[in-house]
């Protein structure tokens, strides 16, 4: 099983551009900093340079590095969109797997709970949340994007949690007197760990573009660069009138690529797991 | 249908509770002083100016009365339609400055919504199992799909609006026109609207279009579809037959979007100072005007609840599943 998944992930197209990029994109955000010895908000030259030269993406209207800019971003970027796909993806297994398995009332409250936060138009829930929050770290943009982006990964863990459950090996292991907990880690998770990982992906996705929008209103970490406050600046310092390009084109350029490799990447790993979807 | 709609508005109704009660809880748990904060921004210098304020913002917020009092008061309030005063544009009611931004907002937001929705379903359903169009609709789709609103937004703005100067960057009308019933006024408002809505209708069509062509794909290979191929139907007839059945999930998944494509939307006229609530919520969050943002926040709340309650009624039509009570759409 394991060899025939690698056998196809190594000639799956789709997989290996995707997973590429994010890994270019990952060894820059997370090697890159050490190469540049000055703090990305520090004022190192001249102001409104183009790229090139000394500054590989130029400067901002303050004389800022943009390429540290850069560099920092894609790291806080990556991590508030591991982070907070991490956490949903955690409370969707917890919710979905308990739900699904135990059924009955727990699954009539689980899912109504679930029913609830889905149609909550989240973003909004996490403008209030971020505004009273006065200091923000990168660290709980994440948590509160991860508490808030579950509830689809519960509804669908849920739903594939149901049809295993009435299969035979489960009916054994439940009749050789194994507990839930155990059950579902040990039968039931496995056998849909494939699933598991293309939420997981997509959810990462997810928060880096909720993270963007949440960066972009203003209310981004207060003490860190990420992709979406260089948006959020270029903005607010009216950069497209100045035709300040290099300032607000390569950070959602980084943002788009990262997404969209995950999405592709997910494609691919679908159709490695997924006989069904093979292109021969 | 009684049950299916009964279970809707309970979901819906405790939605609203929710919502309503988290934007009262939120001010009085998270650390910090909302009302420290209003004085600091205030800078009064005055003991007695000062103290007066405090007295003032603490009646504003009913801080003085016992907790479970400001909660039923904050329900009172709500149902008088009473948001409160916003700081930023005082003294105007904030349900004011709200009803004069929600028309903005909703002339982008339904159009791009509904027009995404229906050429995203109409190209992922040709895209479907056709090798060439699958190959170019598919990667066109997922760029769309993963680029962030704001950014297409900014993008599409510096492009049209100030390299190529067609059309203008900011505002719902000229400045130099006062809004009125004629002709020019609704022109410009128009030219205004272009390229916000052009935005969000891209970026909303790439997921829709994905959408499709996987359920389209999935329906092509299901047990009635054989069945008429095995029987010699025209090919355009079971593709006709299989886009009327992938239509339901997409619905679904309207209901589900929802959030996104407002939050999409509240970006988007950030960029483009756009006169509609997401440039009313910048105000508020830069100006720390607290009872903007959550009246804003329980706008979009009873938005987004009106909209899946429409897209409940559509789908009882639509599918008559739903009607005589077989299974169909869930919870």
């Amino acid at each position: 099983m394991r060899t025939e998944a690698l056998y196809f992930a190594v000639r799956n197209t789709k997989l290996l551009v995707g997973a590429g990029i994010i890994l270019v994109l990952l060894g820059i955000g997370v090697i890159g900093p050490f190469f540049i010895d000055k703090a990305p908000t520090e004022y190192v030259g001249m102001q409104m340079q183009p790229p090139g030269g000394e500054f590989w993406l130029g400067t901002n209207t303050f004389g800022q590095d943009l390429w540290a800019q850069f560099v920092h971003g894609l790291r806080t970027t990556f991590l508030v969109g591991a982070l907070g796909g991490g956490i949903a993806a955690a409370i969707g297994m917890v919710v979905g797997f308990v739900a699904g398995y135990k059924g009955g009332w727990v699954d009539e409250i689980l899912n109504m709970l679930t029913n609830i936060i889905l149609v909550l138009p989240t973003l909004a829930v996490l403008f209030i949340l971020n505004a009273y929050l006065g200091v923000r770290s990168a660290g709980m943009q994440a948590l509160f994007i991860g508490l808030t982006q579950w509830p689809w990964a519960a509804r669908s863990i849920r739903a594939q949690t149901f049809s295993l459950r009435g299969r035979d090996f489960v009916d054994l292991a439940r009749l050789s007197g194994v507990g839930s907990g155990r059950i579902i880690m040990r039968e039931i998770a496995p056998n849909m760990s494939s699933y598991l990982l293309l939420t997981f992906i997509l959810l990462f996705g997810g928060s880096i573009l909720i993270a963007s929008s949440l960066d972009f209103i203003g209310l981004g970490p207060t003490d860190a660069v990420s992709l979406g406050l260089m948006l959020q600046q270029a903005h607010q310092w009216s950069a497209m009138h100045l035709g300040l390009w290099w300032w607000f084109i390569p950070p959602g350029a980084g943002i788009t690529l990262i997404v969209g490799a995950l999405y592709v990447a997910n494609v691919g790993l679908d159709e490695v797991f997924n006989p069904k979807l093979r292109e021969l | 249908m009684r049950r299916y709609f009964g279970r809707k508005l309970l979901v819906y109704g405790l939605t609203f509770f929710m919502a309503v009660t988290v934007n009262w809880l939120v001010p009085r748990l998270m650390p910090g002083d909302p009302v420290a904060s209003m004085l600091a921004r205030a800078r009064v210098a005055q003991p007695e100016a000062q103290e007066a304020l405090r007295v003032y913002y603490n009646n504003l917020f009913g801080f003085d009365l016992p907790w479970w009092q400001q909660y039923l008061n904050s329900w009172g309030s709500l149902f008088r339609g009473d948001f409160g005063i916003s700081l930023w544009a005082f003294p105007t009611p904030v349900a004011d400055l709200l009803t004069r931004a929600v028309p903005y907002s909703l002339a982008l937001l339904i159009p791009s919504i509904l027009i995404s929705w229906v050429v995203g379903n109409r190209l992922g359903a040709l895209a479907a199992r056709r090798k060439i169009l699958d190959n170019t609709v598919l990667p066109v789709s997922y760029v769309l799909t993963a680029t962030p609103y704001l950014w297409l937004a900014a993008l599409m703005a510096w492009a049209f609006g100030i390299v190529w100067g067609i059309f203008p960057v900011a505002g719902g009308y000229s400045f130099s026109i006062t809004p009125s019933f004629t002709w020019d006024f609704f022109l410009d408002l128009a030219w205004h609207w272009l390229l916000p809505f052009a935005s969000l209708f891209l970026v909303a069509l790439g997921g829709w279009a994905i959408g499709m062509r996987n359920v389209i794909i999935y329906e092509l290979e299901s047990d009635y579809a054989n069945y008429l191929s095995a029987l010699g139907a025209p090919q355009r007839l079971i593709r006709r037959y299989a886009f009327r059945n992938a239509v339901l999930p997409q619905i679904t998944g309207l209901a589900l979007q929802l959030g996104v494509l407002v939050a999409g939307a509240l970006v988007t006229e950030i960029v483009f100072s756009y006169p509609g609530l997401g440039s009313l919520i910048l105000a508020a969050i830069q100006n720390k005007d607290f009872f903007l943002l959550q009246g804003a926040f329980l706008f979009i709340v009873l938005g987004v609840l009106i909209a899946n309650f429409i897209i409940d009624v559509v789908y009882v039509i639509v599918d008559p599943r739903t009607r005589v009570g077989m299974a169909g759409a869930s919870a």
